[in-house]
């Protein structure tokens, strides 16, 4: 069955379907995780994610202009230190006012985050896009002759060898801490029932500000994976994230930290495979489209089953 | 005279602009089973909730152990000891059995396995249930698991809104005889319910609320045996 | 003499620009002041408004489908329809759910006409846009009307000509600025005349207290489905309006999303939510400001760069620009949370509901 078709197919759609799929999820982690635990949607998540990868840029290039050349995946980790601290500054100051108010005022609030997080990159580090790593990404060739003789070749660039191993590290870190941990099973349970975890004495306060940390990281990875795909940074890449963020987070339903990672992957393939020639030679769906798949996913889902796939919350 | 456990003195509280407590006095001493009744809105879980700083307290006090805990944040009041069942959403539906009591000791600075393993003697239904999501539960074992998430601190006082409501008799009489056992670990109750028989059965002495003020009050058997409030609300519809 | 004509255009501008979006904010105001309705994606409603009147109205074009020549107001109307049939759809389904979801919906369709603009190059001429959009009063100039029917009753091509080519060239400045602030008053009196009405109070009713309102056997859905599809036809109607006034409209620049549904969430929280008067005053104030901070910024620009002769003035101007938005960004939080009334704040509508009396001890135990 690894012919032609299975070839074009698992190396042109499936993988970068699934590599889309990986960023999208760790995006809709944090979405989802603000959305069950502080009850709004986050309009800033998207913008977060850019500034991650811009500040991770600008530790590479810090970094480089001393002669020391960094891995994205190291210069992620100070910068996930100032994205948690650009999320919690950002809830002390604009959405913390607004918590005993209707919910609407702190997604207002969070719009108009997006806007000043974007124009304040915009205004720092200018409106053009920025070569994130240069140069064209070879396939890995260990891979590819290892796949080669087992007659099913994939051509799989080592970045992307990078993302699936760092989307999976985080995914089985946040299993971890969600199912082991004093304050992951507290974030559920505050998830579960805010007045119920407020009279068991819960201090919500902490986790929130764990909400923020775990939404955090994620949101700079699945910037940091973003870039490291693309290998171009621009100021409305997370703008354009935010749409089929928020649709893996409703098609896994709201709370649901898997149903998040479930719904990035289905979103992220259902975007690259609707551009696959499906039927006849043309693309199924014009690429210009692919971003409206998320959204179309996203409207039937609200019409057919709003509390998402895995049954979280539906207000 | 020993220092009640707690204390409600002259309560005048509400929410918002409404005020549905007028004046509300009633205490519970150590080892005591205290029930409220009353007739819907009288102002019974208001009266809880008022413990909890949960609502506005415009005059009146809160004593715990003879210090005022007044207008201080639930949190706090649950860290200093007193513990409350909701009556409703009581139990994190989406954690297992075992989590939500973990839950429950979340101010508890250690020993948490060894009450566990004590919750687990005393609530012998939910030992094998531990890993149960607690939303797969019956009603009445929600309530067991609520009333032993409560109790994973170490309660001076525990607060039971309405532990019965929805349910058939026989968890009734179980949740009832639960509730016994609980006071003979040395852990005084307070109660509001509406099966005023059945409370005022268990308990040692009893609270009549009417319009947000305590109209009668006495021991348990006292209550139930007073024609006047069996004609207000034992034998009625409530 | 020339310099007062200068400063008099400039004021026309200003009126024409601040005019339209305190058109678009009218429109928020009925979904969001009346309704509580969080519309993200007012870019949307106001590039269909735009796209339906440039092509309708345009003369044929070889780039676009039509355009069909047909007469302005038809192309405003069909605007409306438009934008209020989107609504409808997306009303039903979004509205019954929480409002988060409406807002996640509405910034989703936004994007997605966006998309469609860009993609239909066929229909919409893609990113290059639509040109030569007739303009109320100026497009009277425009041969293809002079010289046919009504027109061409009144007087010959020729004569036409003649009659425009002796008024100055912004002759129709001012007529179609006093149109745009006609249509701003002629809806300030619609929309107050329905916030008075039965439907108005029920709106309030059903904002201050839902579940009430609906034990109360009111369909609140369908109210809000209202609300929401009226907000949106005034938007497609500014964006008519919008698209006149640019005369050539793109699908990326034009409707860039913090330039118009920010900016008008920013004119709406600033005047006041939930009144007309406040929304109509914080189009033309929050335009003011965002205009005339556009002169002091190039003004400063020059100042700076002719000290520093090392620094680039057009690197300077386009970080200025996005400092600019940052700092309406951050006064719109400073209102939201230190005035959330806004300017003119909300007036309730005198009804019986509206004086509260509190009947005792009700409703605890729950």
């Amino acid at each position: 069955m690894w012919d032609a078709f299975g070839f074009e197919f698992v190396n042109f759609y499936f993988i970068p379907g699934l590599v889309l799929g990986c960023i999208y999820a760790l995006g809709a982690i944090g979405i989802t995780l603000t959305f069950g635990i502080l009850r709004f949607a986050n309009f800033a998540h998207g913008e977060i994610m850019m500034s991650g990868a811009y500040l991770t840029w600008t530790v590479m290039a810090i970094a480089g202009a001393a002669g020391l050349t960094l891995h994205p995946l190291v210069a992620m980790v100070p910068a996930a230190a100032l994205v948690i601290i650009l999320f919690l500054g950002t809830d002390r100051f604009f959405y913390k006012p607004f918590r005993k108010a209707d919910t609407i005022k702190v997604v207002m609030a969070s719009f108009g985050m997006m806007l000043i997080i974007r124009s304040a990159v915009q205004a720092i580090w200018g409106p053009n896009q920025i070569t994130f790593v240069p140069g064209i990404a070879r396939p890995n060739a260990t891979l590819q002759s290892i796949t080669g003789d087992m007659g099913m070749m994939i051509l799989m660039p080592n970045k992307h060898i990078w993302i699936f191993a760092g989307t999976l590290v985080l995914v089985v870190a946040l299993g971890y801490l969600l199912g082991r941990t004093r304050i992951g099973k507290a974030m559920r349970a505050v998830s579960d029932s805010p007045d119920l975890a407020h009279v068991t004495g819960i201090n919500v306060d902490m986790v929130i500000r764990a909400t923020w940390i775990v939404g955090g990281i994620c949101a700079t990875a699945a910037g940091v994976f973003l870039v490291m795909d693309t290998q171009m940074l621009e100021t409305t890449m997370g703008f354009r994230m935010l749409l089929p963020m928020f649709a893996a987070a409703i098609l896994g339903g709201i709370g649901k930290p898997y149903g998040a990672v479930f719904g990035g992957l289905v979103i992220g393939l259902a975007e690259e495979l609707s551009a696959y020639p499906w039927i006849g030679d043309a693309p199924l769906l014009s690429p210009g489209y692919k971003t409206g798949v998320a959204f179309a996913i996203m409207v039937i889902m609200l019409i057919v089953r709003p509390q998402g796939l895995f049954k979280g919350r539906s207000f | 005279m020993t220092t009640p456990v707690l204390a409600l003195k002259n309560l005048k509280a509400g929410y918002g602009q409404t005020e549905i407590l007028h004046d509300l006095s009633l205490h519970v001493m150590p080892n005591e089973i205290v029930a409220i009744i009353g007739p819907n809105g009288a102002g019974k879980s208001t009266a809880m909730k008022s413990v909890l700083g949960l609502l506005n307290i415009r005059e009146g006090a809160v004593e715990l152990n003879g210090e005022a805990i007044t207008d201080t944040p639930a949190q706090k009041v649950i860290e200093r000891g007193i513990s409350y069942v909701p009556q409703t959403n009581n139990v994190f539906v989406n954690l297992s059995v075992q989590e939500n009591l973990e839950m429950g000791a979340w101010t508890r600075p250690k020993g948490v396995e060894q009450r566990l393993d004590e919750m687990f003697d005393l609530f012998p239904d939910l030992s094998e249930k531990r890993a149960q999501a607690a939303g797969a539960l019956s009603g009445g074992q929600r309530q067991m698991v609520a009333m032993a998430k409560a109790l994973m601190v170490d309660a001076k006082i525990l607060l039971l809104d309405e532990p019965t409501a929805g349910l058939s008799p026989k968890y009734r009489s179980e949740i009832f005889s639960t509730i016994q056992k609980i006071k003979n670990t040395g852990v005084p109750i307070l109660i509001v319910e509406q099966n005023a028989k059945q409370a005022l059965g268990v308990s040692d002495r009893g609270y009549v609320l009417v319009d947000g003020a305590n109209r009668h009050e006495g021991t348990g058997a006292g209550l139930a045996a007073d024609p006047e409030i069996a004609r207000m609300f034992l034998g009625g519809g409530h | 003499m020339e310099a007062y004509l200068g400063y008099f255009l400039y004021l026309l501008s200003l009126l024409t620009v601040g005019g339209i979006y305190a058109i678009f904010a009218l429109g928020l105001n009925v979904q969001w002041g009346f309704a509580g309705l969080f519309n993200a994606g007012i870019v949307g409603f106001a590039a269909v408004g735009a796209y339906a009147y440039a092509l309708l109205t345009t003369a044929e074009s070889p780039f676009h489908i039509g355009g069909f020549g047909l007469p302005l107001p038809i192309g405003m109307a069909v605007a409306m329809a438009l934008s209020a049939l989107i609504a409808g759809v997306i009303g039903l389904i979004c509205i019954r759910l929480r409002s988060d979801y409406l807002a996640i919906a509405t910034i989703g369709i936004g994007e997605i006409i966006k998309l469609i603009l860009k993609n239909e190059t066929d229909i919409t001429n893609g990113p290059r846009g639509i040109n030569k959009i007739p303009r109320a009063w100026e497009h009277f100039s425009e041969e293809r009307f002079y010289s046919s029917a009504p027109m061409s009753w009144i007087a010959t091509p020729e004569q036409w000509g003649a009659f425009f080519d002796s008024l100055p060239n912004w002759y129709w400045q001012p007529l179609f600025a006093g149109t745009i602030l006609l249509t701003v008053y002629i809806l300030y009196r619609m929309l107050e005349r329905a916030r008075l009405s039965p439907w108005g109070r029920m709106m309030t009713a059903i904002r201050e207290n839902e579940s009430a309102a609906r034990a109360a056997g009111k369909d609140v859905t369908r109210r809000r489905i209202e609300a929401f599809v009226i907000g949106a036809a005034i938007m497609g109607l500014g964006g008519a309006l919008f698209a006149q006034h640019l005369r050539l409209i793109e699908p990326t620049n034009t409707f860039d999303p913090s330039k118009v549904t920010f900016l008008v969430w920013v004119m709406l929280i600033a005047g006041g939510s939930g009144n007309n008067r406040g929304a109509i005053l914080g189009g033309f104030l929050i335009w003011t400001i965002w205009s005339a901070s556009e002169l002091f910024i190039s003004g400063g620009i020059a100042l700076i760069s002719s000290t520093f002769e090392t620094l680039d003035p057009s690197i300077l101007a386009t970080r200025a620009g996005f400092l600019r938005m940052m700092l309406i960004g951050i006064l719109m939080q400073v209102i939201l949370q230190r005035y959330p009334g806004g300017i003119l704040p909300e007036v309730r509508p005198a009804s019986p509901k509206a004086v509260k009396t509190t009947a005792g001890p009700t409703g605890d135990d729950t």
